[in-house]
């Protein structure tokens, strides 16, 4: 077990070497002059210049890329063009908001979603199945944006419950903040991540109350709360976990644009504010950074499914 | 422990007048009619009955088990050690169940859940039903499991079904079903996903505990066999109605009603029937040193390696049956898959014709696979449900270059001599019983003109009666067109009946080969002594007559 833990984790190398030299070349191969390109429509000579020297793009490719995977070897995604930070410093001064809004909606989703999903398979047909099925079919389908500004409208705006926008940190404002604050932004990630993870519960507790298994857990006069939880979820559990991955990967898109929203300071306005002003060493380390994450969660995700289920082994 | 019934003399279980609906649109109105029936405290009592025979509905409305809406009791009682459960509310139903009455079931893999360690699935009866602390559980588990003979009890608590063979899986449920010690166990078919030695062994250990314990057994079964070893008295079903019932012996041995006696004469004989000696015949197929391994060695060295066949040598002539019988593992399915190269051999000879089919790459092969054509076991899975049966029936000959009404005209030809009407081609398979869908594939396969015939387990899924039909059908066939079968089957009783040849495997590889009757008579190899030695009812009035 411990060895194929290694083993995948070692296995994650060469993917972030593909990824990392893909980011790489991702700026030398656009087309026409990639300084001319970053310094925009309106730059002087001195400008681009400038931006080259700073990129090192007037030395030849293979000694640009092996001083940029040295760098990045030590830690260092590059320095920033307009605010002349570097990368790695940006990326962590942004990291908690994303970090705690991706929780929360994760987390949010999956206390909603596992228990409708569960008992829409277990009345399957009913009424309650319906209306879970409904719901799921209308997160799928509301975008993060038309969504977001309802529910400012309705809870903030209207009844004025919640506060409009905006970040306050746990660490430093206080828990009770935080919580009023993220409650919006958490709501409005979560509606699509609920609709997806309680379809696939609802699907594969239904497959899994089929089986005989569940017939035998009956016969031994266990009562339906623990038929479902200890037999039928526990089965159905390896489908909803991945998808709770897929759903955690997904998450990445889906935090640009709350963030935007709600005017939030984390990783997914970095995306936005350094597309706009064209700042390619920021660009190149969140791809990196987004890669490295998204790795790291399928990793989990596969290590998980032998703690769930037994008969995987590797 | 109480059974005061026990003591008392009243029954562990009767069930009086009980007549269950089924859902509107069935091909019935009733599951099962005035199903009546009882069980003594250590008694064992079958119900035998082909399928759609109300059998296991009665075993599972007697547990509380069925969906209420779909099978709903309308009239009648069921009473355990006396008292009437039919009516009661689930809450009290889920107190009996595991404690005063239990179950098996016939997929012991399936019946368990995979996800948990067997030892706390047995320990779960007790946490529902009692008050012991976890130590004391576990000595209790520990206890049944020694109880039904499970080797290493306290290493086996810790594994999971996945790691245990069938026979070790349905000794857990039994353990399961038995560590409260309930009055009644019902037990639905729980050895015929075994095999034979196995089923044997578990037979043995149901009686041997039902003994110690003075349990009522209500008793499942398809396999008058199986009724043979088994039973003190004998119910026999026939579309929801009880249409006999006795003491075992006389209900074996002298059967009144004409369905029991046609059920037990349906039963093949061990005692393999006259053939005509065979005169020199052309060679069909012709097998040498097949060798097929499963899995590769791992990177590191960790890869798993099943050798399903080892040097597998057959030789098989026109008009011939042989008959490939052994467990399951034992590689007979896997010689048929390769042959019809459905696997990829490792290697070896497959000639037909002088051809090598071993040898040829797949483009190649196609005009060869007609010559040889293969009967599954379970007929509702092999045909396109979605196709009509002349559609399925055509596309083989068309595909080799017969005009749709040729194909069509050989099919409905075809029909006649399965023994059914050429107008069902336009049907869908869902519209035939399962017999009817054998003899469908029958028909298919027949419609390639093949010389070689494979029947893998084509009977195996078929009740008795309509498992006869299917057997004088494929003789039939074979004599008509002059075939070679190759017939795969693990049921001695019917190898015996059909095959000309008979030819043993286990683990993968032949132990002995030979005439049917010389087989049977006298087997030289140890393995195939024992598996006669298992064959349920080989000693009761089964083989008298």
């Amino acid at each position: 077990m411990l060895r194929y833990v290694l083993m995948r984790i070692l296995a994650t190398v060469p993917v972030m070497g593909v990824v990392a030299v893909f980011v790489f070349l991702m700026l030398r191969l656009a087309p026409g002059d990639p300084a001319a390109v970053i310094a925009g429509d309106y730059a002087t000579a001195e400008d681009v210049a400038r931006i080259r020297e700073q990129l090192g793009l007037n030395q030849p490719i293979p000694v640009q890329f092996a001083k940029w995977i040295g760098a990045l070897l030590q830690g260092d995604l590059g320095t920033s063009i307009f605010t002349n930070l570097p990368v790695t410093t940006l990326i962590a001064q942004r990291l908690e908001p994303t970090l705690l809004l991706a929780l929360s909606t994760i987390t949010f989703a999956v206390v909603v979603a596992v228990p409708l999903g569960t008992i829409a398979a277990w009345r399957a047909g009913s009424l309650l199945d319906r209306f879970v099925m409904l719901f799921s079919v209308a997160g799928f389908s509301v975008p993060v944006f038309v969504l977001g500004y309802i529910l400012i409208y309705v809870l903030a705006m209207g009844l004025q419950w919640l506060p409009v926008q905006g970040y306050k940190s746990p660490f430093e404002d206080g828990v009770l903040a935080f919580l009023r604050h993220i409650a919006l932004p958490t709501m409005t990630l979560s509606v699509i991540f609920i609709a997806l993870i309680a379809r696939m519960t609802r699907a594969s507790v239904m497959e899994v109350l089929e089986e005989d298994y569940i017939r035998t857990a009956r016969a031994k006069g266990q009562n339906e709360l623990r038929v479902l939880l200890r037999h039928a979820l526990r089965n159905a559990a390896v489908p909803i976990v991945t998808v709770i991955g897929i759903g955690i990967a997904l998450l990445i898109g889906g935090v640009v644009v709350t963030e935007s929203v709600y005017n939030i300071p984390g990783l997914g306005r970095l995306v936005l504010d350094a597309v706009l002003a064209r700042d390619y060493p920021i660009i190149q380390g969140l791809i990196l950074f987004f890669s490295f994450v998204y790795i790291l969660i399928n990793l989990l995700i596969d290590l998980s499914y032998t703690l769930l289920d037994p008969r995987i082994r590797y | 422990m109480s059974h005061d019934s026990r003591a008392a003399g009243v029954p562990v279980l009767e069930i009086r007048g009980l007549t269950v609906t089924l859902p509107e649109g069935a091909d019935r109105k009733y599951a099962i009619e005035e199903v009546s029936l009882s069980v003594g405290a250590g008694e064992i009592v079958c119900i035998v009955g082909e399928s759609g025979s109300g059998k296991s509905v009665t075993a599972f409305t007697v547990m509380g088990l069925t969906p209420r809406k779909e099978l709903k009791p309308v009239a009648g009682e069921i009473r355990l050690h006396g008292r009437d459960i039919l009516n009661l509310p689930e809450r009290e139903m889920r107190r009996l169940r595991g404690e005063k009455m239990a179950m098996i079931f016939q997929e012991p893999m399936t019946a368990l859940s995979p996800v948990m360690k067997v030892g706390d699935q047995i320990a779960e009866v007790l946490e529902i039903h009692t008050e012991l602390g976890p130590r004391e559980r576990r000595e209790r588990v520990l206890e049944a499991m020694r109880d039904v003979n499970l080797p290493e009890p306290e290493r086996l608590y810790h594994s999971y079904p996945h790691q245990l063979s069938g026979g070790q899986r349905q000794r857990v449920m039994i353990a399961m079903a038995l560590v409260l010690d309930p009055g009644l166990l019902i037990a639905d078919e729980p050895t015929t996903a075994l095999d034979v030695t196995t089923q044997a062994q578990i037979l043995e250990l149901v009686k041997s505990i039902q003994r110690r314990h003075g349990t009522g057994v209500l008793f499942i079964t398809h396999d008058f066999g199986v009724v043979a070893e088994i039973a003190h008295r004998v119910v026999v079903m026939r579309e929801g109605r009880v249409v006999e019932q006795g003491p075992a012996a006389e209900v074996l041995t002298r059967p009144e009603h004409p369905y029991t006696r046609m059920l037990i004469g349906s039963v093949p004989s061990l005692t393999p029937p006259e053939r005509p000696a065979r005169g020199e015949a052309e060679t069909a197929l012709e097998v040498r040193r097949l060798n097929k391994v499963y899995g590769h060695a791992g990177w590191f060295g960790g890869g798993r390696v099943v050798h399903a066949a080892k040097d597998v040598d057959l030789t098989l002539c026109r008009g011939e049956t042989l008959g490939v019988v052994g467990e399951s593992g034992s590689g007979k399915s896997t010689v048929a898959r390769c042959i019809v190269r459905l696997v990829d051999i490792t290697s070896g000879e497959i000639l037909i014709d002088g051809v090598d089919l071993a040898k040829l790459r797949q483009g190649e092969l196609r005009p060869h696979r007609r010559h040889i054509q293969i009967v599954f076991q379970d007929p509702y899975r092999s045909l396109n449900p979605r196709r009509t049966v002349g559609q399925s029936i055509i596309e083989g000959p068309m595909n080799f270059g017969l005009s749709r009404e040729e194909a069509l005209e050989r099919a409905r030809e075809l029909m006649r001599v399965v023994g059914l009407a050429p107008e069902a081609l336009d049907r869908f398979p869902h519209q035939f019983s399962g017999g009817q869908r054998q003899r469908i594939c029958i028909a298919r396969a027949l419609a390639m003109e093949p010389r070689v015939l494979i029947a893998d387990e084509a009977v195996s899924a078929l009740d008795v009666s309509v498992q006869a039909q299917v057997l004088d059908l494929l003789d039939e066939v074979r004599r008509r067109f002059d075939l070679a079968v190759l017939f795969i089957t693990h049921d001695l009783r019917v190898a015996a009946q059909i095959c000309d040849r008979i030819m043993v495997m286990w683990h993968g590889r032949v132990v002995e080969q030979g005439p049917t009757a010389r087989v049977f008579r006298e087997p030289s190899h140890d393995y195939t002594r024992r598996l006669l030695a298992a064959a349920p009812g080989r000693d009761s009035f089964l083989e008298a007559g």
